[in-house]
């Protein structure tokens, strides 16, 4: 059987999980989780160096624990609130990728929120933001709120991949509304059945990703939900079977839901009930 | 003259480049990116990159995010 693929932009994966490298108590805890995970995309975030005048500097980098041969690194552009800083950090994840020789350097995942509370996106600015990026030759992977007419100008605008949230960054709530994911991923993939939809936040634990997988989600973007695992190492496990269950589940064409029961085994041939000799058959005359 | 380095004013000699900045911060080039006053500076551009009294300088790198 040909390996199940799918493309996003000038890449194509066959793990369907994209997974965060944020929060993870050491460096090694988080490369075990990423193993176990399956994952073949990991995010980073663009932050100030940390420097000092005398150069004792915290030299432990994340670049320094990341397999480039096996990950493709997807910088984020998380903590812009507007879409000026969002270009900006994004030219500078590129700059630093280009420099690094990883293919990592043709595609961000834009995120500009609009809130420190809800840390919900800002659609005009993402909106602005995608086009923008498109125009400078990115590929785009724009973060957003799950609304069909959103992700429709998202996709218009440029975006190679829109990523409607399950709920809030790191809520633990997992899907909240799959009425919506369902109507975004009809608004994006009717007449381009190949286009990407990642759904990006909110997972709390696996049976979430089946769920965003099970809707026809191509796959999902997680972080918290296995970095603040008591055992992340573990959650991780579970996330690579869940997405692969909930893929599984969607390519194979669920049962329609129905009102009353219907057995599942044979109605003719159950042995009588009630008194004996009342089932209305003749008795067999054995011999 | 003094920069603004990640937001920390510092002193440092006259009329440094970039690359000069970056030894003198014990920074491996290739693990950082650079903007001056808001404009990205290009890897190749780091020798040619003058830096003037009163300049913010950005230098970034990756950490853990999702």
């Amino acid at each position: 059987m040909a390996p199940d693929t799918y493309a996003v932009g000038p890449f194509r994966f066959e793990s369907r999980l994209f997974l965060g490298t944020g929060k993870y108590a050491t460096h090694s805890l988080m490369t075990d989780a990423l193993d176990a995970s399956g994952c073949q995309v990991v995010t980073v975030a663009v932050r100030r160096d940390v420097l000092s005048a005398d150069g004792d500097r915290k030299k432990d980098n994340i670049l320094d624990h990341l397999d480039f041969d096996r990950y493709t690194v997807l910088p984020n552009t998380a903590g812009c609130f507007n879409a000026a800083d969002a270009i900006r950090s994004a030219r500078l994840a590129r700059e630093l990728l280009d420099g690094l020789g990883n293919a990592g350097a043709r595609w961000v995942k834009l995120e500009v929120l609009a809130d420190k509370k809800t840390l919900l996106p800002d659609p005009v600015q993402t909106l602005e933001a995608t086009r923008a990026l498109t125009d400078l030759g990115f590929c785009v992977l724009a973060y957003s709120n799950d609304d069909p007419i959103l992700a429709a100008r998202l996709k218009s605008a440029g975006a190679a991949s829109v990523m409607p949230a399950g709920s809030p960054i790191g809520s633990g709530q997992g899907i909240l509304n799959p009425h919506n994911i369902r109507l975004c991923l009809e608004y994006l993939k009717t007449d381009d059945p190949d286009y990407p939809v990642i759904v990006d936040a909110g997972v709390g634990t696996a049976s979430d990703v089946t769920i965003a997988m099970e809707l026809g989600a191509d796959g999902v973007l997680l972080n918290t939900g296995v970095a603040c695992a008591d055992d992340p190492v573990r959650m991780a496990r579970a996330m690579n079977h869940a997405i692969q269950a909930g893929r599984l589940a969607w390519l194979s064409g669920r049962i329609p839901r129905k009102p009353y029961a219907s057995a599942s085994s044979p109605t003719d041939g159950t042995i009588a009930s009630g008194a004996a000799g009342a089932a209305g058959q003749a008795p067999a005359h054995v011999s | 003259m003094d920069l603004v380095i990640n937001g920390t004013r510092q002193t440092v000699d006259d009329a440094i480049c970039v690359t000069r900045l970056l030894d003198l911060l014990a920074v491996d080039p290739s693990r950082v990116a650079v903007e001056v006053n808001r404009e990205l500076v290009t890897r190749k551009s780091f020798d040619d990159t003058r830096l003037a009294d009163g300049d913010a300088v950005e230098v970034v790198t990756f950490v853990g995010g999702g």
